[in-house]
């Protein structure tokens, strides 16, 4: 069936709460009719009552906190922290507490949470709304992160990420929600650190995740166009990441554009192209490009917000200059 | 309670910002519904008391750290209707070279210490400006305002006890006008400040569309930090008119509640009604309603003519100074 990103969450959100009764839905305006401000978890309360769907104090803190402190005593928590920006108020309980619970207890601890939220610019909303976040998150040892690019992957992505027994933050591109796909019927997961070949090629490979996946098929189609065939990879899960698809692809194609919307440095970009780097260096052919947003804050206004984010002409750009090495 | 004299300028200003606040907005609304501004506008509309009377006996050297819902608060403190526009706009020229928009938009030169996008960042940012006041005993006072969404906010109470044990110059202004985005306050009025009372400081809950009550309370508040007496906390309690952002039409509340609570919560017929403001003329309050609708005609004709921020814009002002490369 053909649905959007949103209805795709959504649904596998009534799936999974249909399921098991462990898993709890938690956040700031959840429960709201209009389920949220992009109407994701619309349906739900109605479905499985105000015990299970949770409307919560602004208190980002405590929503994540609980959220793990719940998962680690028996509950499945999917926690919403609406904007990955809020990431500022909580990464304590992230990076001190959830993250760490299963080593520093000597492997005792389970914590079956997942953290739903919203990254990235494209709606003018600035510095505070509108950040990447997932290398900073993907660098932290003891929570997975997933980075879906379309409906299917994001059903199955989430169901495994609902059942899976360590902490999984799910991001969800705000740009994205509205993107249809065909998604599979009933039960569907998809197994964390499997890349997707999203366009098979053989001059060049092209990496992207979340809307960067996007933009580099974007890119491939117009490349395909001028007769260049481009290999592109979604990476759907940033930790663990797909290294053998990768290295793989790059073996076949001997050059490698990753394109990333976070900012450049320590970004994951620069990840691939240290793997690249390290494990493909017989196999590189040109110096590997990295398309990423700049080092600076993201701006409210529009006119330098569309400059901000990778577009598709630059990836364009640096797949001729790898090209013409 | 000391019901305090006005004096006529005072007066004048008073009505002058509230009604600028509300027309400024309902403008920037109709511009917004035709697609002319960017990104999520929030409007403060029948709160415009609470921010005039917070801010009436003010001077630029003290400080307001905002919300979101932030644009009365920046007219209150003072902010150019103009340089403002220019910002909410995105433009080159605005307050923050289009670089803050509506929920970032600041004004360090007027003290105003930015709107926030983030709820519960402002006061940490306050109880600072606060200690900056107190270290250089320079008599200023700050003031964070507080939404009752954000009254749940770590960073809130942490503030109020901080505030408590330097004995910070620091005002809590809560703004309950009693919803949080979609959801509606499960706390009955007054408990914001019950809570901020308990960390230890004076709070009182105040009628929020009451501009002389407010300005009342808000005086003893500002003279109590000023002479070094430390915090306090005000609950404001008033109504959200429009929905969360502009958009929302607010299906999540009864509609003849809502009709109900906008008539009785207008601060401004209220503030004309009321014996102390006998002293406005009619012909006064004519001259500065047009003034208002000149100011803000001017400041859109000036907006839509200003330039966009060029290209280069996007990497200045990350830094200072910076010795790395920022692309
Ligand atoms: C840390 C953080 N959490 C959540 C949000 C999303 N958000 C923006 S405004 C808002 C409601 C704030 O309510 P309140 O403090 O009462 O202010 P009001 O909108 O009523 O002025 C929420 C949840 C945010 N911007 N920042
Ligand atoms: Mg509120």
């Amino acid at each position: 069936m053909k649905m959007s990103i949103r209805e795709a969450i959504n649904q596998t959100l009534h799936q999974e709460m249909a399921r098991d009764e462990r898993v709890i839905v938690l956040g700031e305006d959840v429960a709201s009719d209009q389920g949220g401000v992009y109407g994701i978890t619309e349906g739900l309360p109605a479905q499985f009552g105000v015990h299970r769907v949770i409307d919560t104090p602004i208190t980002e803190s405590a929503i994540v906190g609980a959220a793990g402190g719940a998962a680690l005593t028996g509950l499945r928590p999917v926690a919403e922290l609406m904007f990955v920006d809020f990431l500022g108020v909580c990464l304590d309980q992230i990076l001190n507490q959830i993250a760490k619970f299963r080593y520093m207890f000597g492997g005792q601890a389970r914590t079956p949470l997942v953290i739903r939220t919203m990254i990235g610019a494209g709606t003018g909303t600035g510095p505070q709304h509108s950040q990447i976040l997932y290398p900073l998150l993907a660098a932290i040892p003891g929570i997975k992160v997933v980075t879906p690019a379309n409906a299917a992957d994001a059903k199955g992505l989430l169901t495994t990420a609902i059942r899976d027994d360590d902490p999984v933050i799910f991001c969800e591109h705000k740009a994205l929600y509205m993107d249809e796909c065909e998604v599979p019927e009933g039960e569907y997961l998809l197994p964390f650190g499997q890349a997707r070949t999203a366009v098979q090629g053989s001059d060049i490979t092209i990496v992207g995740m979340s809307r960067t996946a996007v933009i580099a098929e974007q890119a491939a189609a117009q490349l395909a166009q001028k007769g260049v065939s481009a290999e592109v990879i979604d990476l759907r899960t940033l930790s663990p990441l797909d290294e053998s698809t990768i290295l793989e692809s790059l073996a076949k194609t001997g050059r490698l554009v990753v394109v990333d919307e976070s900012n450049p440095y320590c970004s994951m970009a620069s990840e691939i192209a240290g793997l690249a780097a390290e494990q493909g260096f017989d196999t590189l052919d040109a110096p590997v490009k990295r398309i990423t947003s700049p080092h600076t804050p993201v701006p409210a206004t529009p006119c330098l917000e569309a400059d901000y984010v990778p577009s598709v002409e630059r990836v364009m750009a640096a797949v001729e200059e790898t090209l013409s090495y | 309670m000391q019901q305090s004299q006005i004096a006529l300028e005072k007066l004048h200003d008073a009505y002058r910002l509230m009604k600028t606040i509300r027309e400024f907005e309902e403008r920037m609304r109709s511009e917004y519904q035709q697609g002319k501004l960017p990104g999520f506008i929030h409007i403060y509309r029948n709160q415009e008391a609470v921010a005039v009377a917070a801010c009436l006996d003010m001077t630029n050297e003290d400080y307001i750290a905002s919300t979101h819902r932030g644009h009365g608060h920046c007219i209150a403190k003072g902010c150019e209707i103009e340089a403002m526009l220019l910002e909410l706009a995105c433009k080159e020229d605005g307050l923050c070279n289009g670089k803050g928009g509506s929920m970032h938009i600041a004004d360090m030169s007027k003290g105003m210490l930015g709107a926030n996008a983030i709820v519960g960042g402002g006061p940490p940012i306050a109880a600072g400006a606060a200690l900056t006041a107190k270290t250089l005993n320079n008599g200023a006072v700050s003031m964070a305002f507080i939404g009752d969404g954000a009254s749940d906010q770590g960073t809130v109470a942490e503030s109020l006890n901080l505030a408590v044990v330097l004995q910070l110059p620091m005002i809590f202004m809560y703004e309950n006008n009693r919803y949080a985005e979609f959801t509606k306050s499960p706390k009955p009025d007054g408990r914001i400040a019950e809570r901020a009372g308990a960390f230890g400081m004076p709070a009182e809950v105040v009628d929020g569309s009451d501009f002389f009550a407010m300005y009342d309370a808000c005086q003893r508040a500002i003279t109590r930090g000023r002479e070094g007496g430390g915090p306090t906390a005000i609950e404001a309690v008033c109504n959200r008119y429009y929905g969360h952002f502009e958009g929302d039409p607010q299906a999540y509340r009864d509609q003849d509640e809502l009709a109900q609570e906008r008539a009785v919560s207008d601060p401004i017929p209220r503030f004309l009604a009321d014996p102390r403001a006998a002293a406005l003329s009619a012909e006064s309050i004519a001259e500065i309603d047009a003034a208002i609708l000149a100011e803000i005609d001017r400041g859109f004709e000036v907006t839509y003519a200003a330039a966009d921020p060029t290209p280069d814009k996007l990497y200045t002002d990350v830094y200072i100074h910076y010795e790395g490369r920022l692309r």
